[in-house]
């Protein structure tokens, strides 16, 4: 059946069971997606906008937006770099091993991020391999920093890779040849041919890692150690209001993820509206 | 379509030797894609490989180019020893099978990439590169459309484009990989005569890998025969096409009809056609091979093999007969003016190939 032939002609009439299932489907979204959005931000809300500001703007609230900034803005880059670096290997080389390197990198999205979160606590932490040497020479990872980059860039590894291994695969190695026969550096041919021919691609999938980043809880909270103002990211610190009982500075911390996840949403939708021919998750099956 | 008429005379070409490729060999995994191939091009000439897919042609077009290295053998090119330039400094100009324009530039970009991208003490000024272009341009016909994208461009257009850009750092070598492939046969004949002028005009070796016999033998000074990685003939067109070297190469290069027969004390002998075979002819049982044009048709009494006409069929100014040849149906192609009358269904009529091929039973 082609695709022409499942879709609606235009102006027929929507039979009665298709309308039931239209509205069935619109009444499931708002009660599991659009409420519990409207319940963040009205909660946030509900002592008045003052109390809101004091909440969003107190030292740790501030210090919880500096880390996560922080972190993603060491993770994604690196995780972009990463990512399109595995993507280059195994598009545009034969080599053996390659789909273990596939495997590999889809490795964190089937493994729950509380895994991932305690790999780094087994080979870091105190009573870990190299934890005996880690604290002789003064070295932090664990309840630092550090631990939280190494978490979050384990689980969002995939997002920039996956993005661009099936369109580089489609696009092949021929323009990169192409450039080296006219006199062209390796260098020159990535950065002149490569990079742009996956630039909306690459964006896109450093948004989807952003996003994952920026609101990554599991494994970073494994390895945070919840230290206030000093480990704890946005979402650990809305567990750590929650929990205190601060409602209002919970829901006010996380509707600013909320936020985040709806300029990520409405980015990642521009980028699918004008450049949807660049981008590999149309080509996917 | 006989292929004699649209060839034509072998040109003389410059005897001093450009390309020598001797005893390369490439493996892909278990597979063997070119077994100790040799082969040299001369000076400014035209050279055709021709070879079903998987005879390891554009594999050599790639070791040539840089984009393969062979896993022995040697590449010379001006006696300079190809095989330790990468591709970068190599200079030659190719022109891949889908054209791989650079998608995001415009065609006026593509074509000035190969300038645009050298050492700045090597780079001609902004205004020189674009002259360049244009006069590119204009070589292949496209003077207006510098502002436009590959994806806006025909087939045709986009294959003139790719050879604009590769011959834009006046290569020393041009390496086409099936150029025509992806264009339907109207352009192909059209594009396949200008190639041949932009060529003769550009005064580079030119080395042109395809799978159309018709194309290798109307277009090249000399044509090598692959297949499954060796270069099994390499020659002129006339002399490929009137003296093959094996049957592979005799079916390659056009329809065959095939009979078995024996040679024995200088003479052949099919069925019940005996004839004088070729000085040097192998002994014993053989297969003798001849074009389905290239035949004399005479009455029952005549000499030649016994035949019964089963179909006649007019295509165009051309006929094919269909004729039952010793149990085996055999198809002939004639010439209208030249058909005698009253070729029909059920005539009986005897066949007498002019320039039978003898080659041994393989």
């Amino acid at each position: 059946m082609t695709l022409a032939e499942t879709r609606p002609r235009p102006g027929a009439r929507l039979s009665l069971p298709a309308v039931m299932m239209v509205l069935a489907s619109v009444a499931v979204m708002a009660v599991l997606v659009v409420a519990p959005l409207v319940t963040v931000f009205h909660d946030a809300l509900s002592k008045g906008l003052g109390k809101y500001l004091d909440a969003i703007r107190g030292p740790d609230a501030l210090a919880a937006m500096r880390l996560t900034l922080l972190v993603s803005g060491i993770s994604v880059p690196l995780n972009a770099a990463f990512g399109v670096a595995a993507a280059w290997c195994i598009a545009k080389f034969e080599f053996r091993g390659k789909n273990l390197l596939l495997t590999l990198i889809d490795l964190p999205f089937s493994m729950s991020p509380v895994v991932s979160g305690l790999v780094w606590v087994l080979l870091f932490g105190a009573q870990g391999w190299f934890g005996t040497w880690l604290i002789d020479h003064d070295i932090k990872i664990i309840f630092a920093t550090t631990g939280l980059v190494l978490a979050t860039i384990l689980v969002t590894f995939p997002f920039v890779a996956r993005e661009l291994i099936p369109l580089m695969q489609d696009q092949g190695a021929d323009e990169e040849a192409a450039a080296l026969t006219l006199g062209a550096s390796g260098l020159t041919a990535f950065w002149k041919i490569t990079l742009p021919n996956i630039r909306w691609a690459l964006l896109y999938g450093v948004l989807l890692c952003n996003a994952r980043a920026m609101g990554e809880f599991g494994a970073v909270s494994v390895v945070s150690g919840h230290i206030r103002g000093l480990t704890t990211t946005l979402p650990l610190h809305v567990e750590v209001l929650y929990n205190d009982y601060d409602f209002v500075g919970a829901f006010a911390a996380a509707s600013l993820l909320a936020s985040l996840g709806l300029v990520t949403l409405l980015l990642k939708t521009g980028l699918e509206w004008r450049h949807a021919g660049e981008l590999a998750a149309n080509r996917r099956p | 379509m006989p292929v004699n008429s649209l060839r034509t005379a072998d040109r003389e070409t410059p005897s001093r030797l450009s390309l020598e490729i001797s005893g390369v060999s490439k493996t892909f995994g278990r597979f063997p894609a070119l077994k100790n191939v040799s082969l040299q091009a001369k000076d400014k000439e035209f050279l055709a490989l021709l070879g079903p897919s998987g005879s390891g042609k554009t594999t050599l077009l790639r070791v040539l180019a840089g984009l393969e290295e062979p896993d022995s053998g040697e590449v010379r090119f001006d006696g300079e020893d190809f095989l330790s330039l990468p591709v970068r400094r190599r200079k030659v100009g190719m022109v891949f099978q889908h054209y791989a324009l650079f998608r995001h530039m415009t065609v006026a970009q593509n074509i000035a990439f190969g300038l645009s991208v050298r050492k700045r003490t090597e780079r001609p000024a902004r205004s020189e590169i674009g002259d360049r272009v244009q006069t590119l341009l204009s070589l292949v016909q496209l003077e207006d459309l510098g502002k436009r994208f590959p994806s806006q461009l025909s087939g045709g257009q986009r294959q003139r484009v790719a050879l604009a850009r590769a011959l834009a750092i006046e290569p020393r070598m041009l390496l086409l990989d099936e150029p025509f492939g992806a264009l339907d046969a109207q352009v192909r004949r059209e594009l396949r005569r200008w190639l041949r002028e932009v060529h003769d005009r550009a005064g580079v070796t030119t080395v042109f890998v395809t799978h159309d016999q018709e194309e290798a033998l109307d277009l090249a000074d000399r044509v090598g025969i692959m297949r499954d990685g060796e270069l099994k003939q390499l020659g002129t067109p006339n002399e490929v096409y009137e003296n093959p070297a094996d049957p592979f190469v005799y079916d390659f290069l056009g329809a065959a009809c095939r009979m078995p027969g024996v040679v024995a004390g200088g003479r052949l002998t099919v069925a019940d056609w005996e004839t004088v075979a070729e000085k040097g002819a192998p002994q014993g049982p053989v297969e003798v091979y001849f074009r389905p044009d290239e035949v004399a048709l005479a009455p029952p009494g005549g000499a030649g093999l016994a035949a019964e006409v089963k179909a006649v069929a007019a295509r165009g100014p051309d006929v094919r007969i269909e004729c039952l040849v010793e149990g085996q149906v055999l198809e002939l192609e004639a010439h209208g003016p030249t058909l005698p009358a009253g070729v029909a269904p059920g005539l009986a009529l005897r066949i007498k190939p002019l320039r039978p091929k003898i080659y041994t039973i393989a």
